[in-house]
């Protein structure tokens, strides 16, 4: 047992940290290492540009997206060369936010279901960030079930046509392209009438429409298609074979191991550290200590557990299924550590203000943000079922909406 | 990176496993949860014979001189299986002991009867209620003799020898506190066993009276040593309390794919299916904090305290979390004294306790890691 890099893995590493200390936009390193959830912001600069500057400056130099082939503008890299890039890249991997989606979801089904043409003409752009694409699933009737959605597509000659909303849809307002998944068929079960697709999001008739959360921010938005042409060369598999194309994307959203999840627990232990309660250092009193010592066991949990994903691709296995409760650990977790955080300061935790408020404010902005986590690719009910059924190998839900022609589905409870 | 246990490891943990599938099944357990004997003693003897007792004491004194780590995995099993043997008192508590702070002389008479099987040994830490302290240890020394009672101290009831924590001093520092190393079949101990929540796991009270006594380590150094033990204890039993989780979920989920209610086997309501889903993770979360521990213990590694601490706190709250709702999960049937689900949440809950209660570790892990951090 050990930690240590082989010496070719050592080799990657020292040279992705000196093209890292060359290259990086050092200038605000300081300040996305302080950011946390909720809040990932960058003063005086517009994030968004700083990071389509940072990905198209790896990607020219051949550091972006590592995992994918050379040819689609990746570098060939192995996957425990992506977790060590990662891991070097540190807080400027925070600005790769906005391509999460395009480079974890998106990319991987274009490669496995277009033309090799789209390929090589879709992906370079995709890898540098000039073009972001974003996942156009969940629909107000398909959320957890996302086979229920009934956007509809209708072939007209060598065209389809898009009519219905889209909703939760991440960064689709600075997005370029998107894969789209509809409902050809509604005659047939849920899972049986569906089709992909990729589409230019400045195509006429798409209309975005930011959604603004619980927290103030606005990430995601409503997608509204109306008569939208989309040419049938741009549908990724077989028509009514969208499903198992779906799955190929889901899986690639479950791939990220060694970037972390965010816990909170680092920003809560440097909290307390410094709090003074009436009766002392918070650190010192009882009760608080009881509560960081739980949180910490989980936070060290999480990061040992990947540690042991990294140490599969290292070896060249495949991850094992104990990585599938990152997301699941952490999205309760920061809301508890947020929540507790404000109630240590008693009434002023209400506070928001920077100028007012413990920390500038960054645990009532994560206690804001919170709720979404839990909810946000996979709810934790939907992440508890993976892991029963996949992992526990325990019976799926009865499904009796399995074999029922989708227009034959209740669509309303209480009638 | 390498954060995984060795094929060979790994191979030793199977053959773990299948020696204590075949010789200490349930049935095995039953007969010292029933009081029909205090420990398994043909058991204890196979574990000296497949060369468990003695795996991480050097050749020299009689054992494998393997290792830690091997020692981990074999505990994993033994607290999968619920081993109604003497095995974390003798090897993680008395044997380190004396690996750690034992002279030679000491190491030649004990270590090679712990890996033979001949001698059983302990701590003899507690005097009633109260966590690990320097200043909770009474018991006093006087010209090579002991005075005093502990209790609980595990397995005493069977235990050949005990490593005492003695008062040695009355600075108030921890260097008041000093380590002996008592004979328990030489006279002046008088023994009791004790009442417990987990009888497949003795507990005894120990009355010294004029016990002859030779010291192990300096005199001062008790509380060092103390923590030390304590600190690799607590990864070992820590894998211990993993493979019981492990195993107390596999129940759970066993029985939730057999049994049968409203139509339908119980594993696929998501009250039932989620519940264990959350074992899942938990038994997870103490594992990789078990690893790291054991890493820590291997190297001897400047972040064992910490390392162990969390491996202690996660896997005690694993096994607990585990334990209590497999019998959940089986409902009434795991109320029953007839099904297993009780052995697992005995051991659970008495395991939890006897290095030090989770409030105990809490407190350590913080001040572990402030210290790390002032660092």
């Amino acid at each position: 047992m050990n930690f240590d890099d082989t010496p070719q893995e050592a080799a990657f590493r020292a040279e992705a940290k000196a093209w890292i200390s060359a290259n990086a936009p050092k200038q605000y390193e300081e300040e996305l290492r302080k950011s946390s959830l909720g809040r990932t912001q960058l003063t005086g600069a517009n994030i968004l540009e700083v990071a389509k500057a940072w990905q198209k400056k790896k990607a020219d130099a051949g550091w972006a997206c590592l995992h994918w082939p050379k040819e689609y503008g990746g570098r060939g890299s192995s996957p425990i060369e992506r977790v060590i890039w990662q891991q070097e890249e540190g807080p400027f991997g925070k600005l790769s936010g906005m391509f999460i989606i395009g480079h974890g979801m998106c990319g991987p089904t274009m490669m496995a279901f277009a033309g090799e043409e789209q390929k090589r003409k879709y992906l370079p752009p995709l890898a540098s960030g000039e073009k972001v694409w974003c996942q156009l699933f969940s629909e107000p009737a398909g959320g957890s079930d996302v086979a229920g959605l009934r956007t509809r597509a209708e072939k007209n000659g060598d065209d389809w046509i898009i009519n219905g909303q889209k909703i939760w849809t991440s960064g689709a307002h600075y997005s370029d392209y998107g894969i789209l998944l509809t409902r050809t068929d509604p005659n047939v079960a849920k899972h049986k009438g569906l089709t992909m697709f990729f589409l230019d999001m400045k195509s006429s008739g798409v209309e975005v429409r930011p959604i603004k959360q619980a927290s103030g921010q606005s990430d995601f938005n409503e997608v509204y298609f109306t008569d939208v042409k989309i040419p049938d060369s741009q549908r990724l598999g077989a028509v009514n074979d969208g499903w198992n194309v779906s799955l190929t994307t889901l899986m690639n959203e479950r791939m990220t191991i060694g970037a972390g999840v965010a816990t909170g627990f680092p920003e809560l232990f440097e909290f307390c550290n410094s709090l003074m309660l009436e009766d002392g250092p918070a650190i010192e009193d009882r009760g608080v200590r009881s509560k960081l010592a739980n949180w910490a066991v989980k936070a060290s949990g999480l990061k040992y557990t990947s540690m042991r994903a990294i140490s599969a691709l290292s070896k060249g296995d495949r991850p094992g299924p104990e990585n599938s409760i990152g997301k699941l650990v952490a999205g309760s977790m920061v809301q508890d550590v947020a929540t507790y955080a404000l109630d240590l300061q008693g009434a002023a935790g209400v506070l928001s203000g920077p100028e007012d408020a413990e920390v500038a404010g960054k645990f009532q902005a994560m206690l804001l943000r919170a709720p979404g986590t839990r909810v946000e690719g996979g709810t934790d009910e939907i992440m508890r079922n993976i892991i029963a059924e996949r992992v526990l190998g325990l019976p799926g839900d009865i499904r009796i909406d399995k074999d029922v022609p989708f227009n034959k589905i209740p669509t309303k409870g209480r009638a | 990176m390498n954060f995984d246990f060795s094929d060979d490891q790994k191979q030793m943990r199977d053959a773990a496993r299948k020696f204590l599938s075949e010789q200490c099944p349930p049935k095995a357990v039953r007969t010292v949860l029933d009081g029909k004997a205090a420990y398994d003693k043909e058991l204890w003897k196979g574990l000296a014979e497949m060369g468990f007792l003695g795996v991480a004491i050097p050749e020299e004194f009689g054992g494998a001189g393997a290792g830690h780590l091997e020692l981990c995995v074999i505990a994993e099993e033994m607290g999968r299986a619920l081993a109604p043997a003497p095995f974390s008192s003798t090897v993680y508590l008395a044997a380190e002991a004396i690996l750690i702070a034992g002279s030679e002389a000491q190491k030649q008479t004990w270590l090679p009867k712990i890996a033979s099987g001949e001698a059983i040994g302990t701590l003899a830490l507690f005097e009633g209620k109260g966590n690990p302290s320097p200043k909770a240890i009474k018991l006093a020394a006087s010209g090579g003799t002991l005075n005093g009672v502990k209790k609980p101290v595990p397995d005493g009831a069977i235990a050949d020898f005990a490593i005492v924590a003695v008062r040695t001093g009355s600075t108030g520092r921890d260097s008041d506190i000093s380590l002996f190393l008592v004979d328990l079949k030489a006279g002046g101990v008088e023994v009791k066993s004790l009442t417990n929540v987990d009888p497949t796991r003795g507990q005894a009270e120990l009355t010294f009276k004029n016990a002859k006594a030779e010291p192990l380590g300096a005199t001062g150094d008790g509380w060092s040593i103390l923590s030390q033990v304590l600190d690799r204890a607590a990864v070992l039993v820590a894998f211990e309390q993993v493979g019981g989780a492990d195993r107390a979920l596999e129940m759970g989920r066993d029985y939730a794919l057999d049994r049968i209610a409203f139509g339908r086997p119980i594993g696929s309501f998501q009250a039932v299916k989620h519940m264990l889903a959350d074992m899942y993770v938990s038994a997870t979360l103490a594992r990789s904090n078990c690893y790291y521990g054991a890493w820590a213990l291997s190297t001897n590694a400047s972040e064992l305290p910490e390392a162990a601490a969390a491996a202690r706190i996660s896997a005690t709250q694993a096994f607990q979390h585990c334990a209590k709702n497999n019998i959940q999960v089986h409902g009434g049937m795991g109320f029953t004294w007839e099904f297993d689900c009780h052995m697992y949440y005995r051991r659970a809950n008495a395991v939890a306790l006897g290095l030090g209660s989770l409030s105990y570790w809490e407190d350590q892990l913080i001040d572990r890691m402030r210290k790390k951090n002032a660092a």
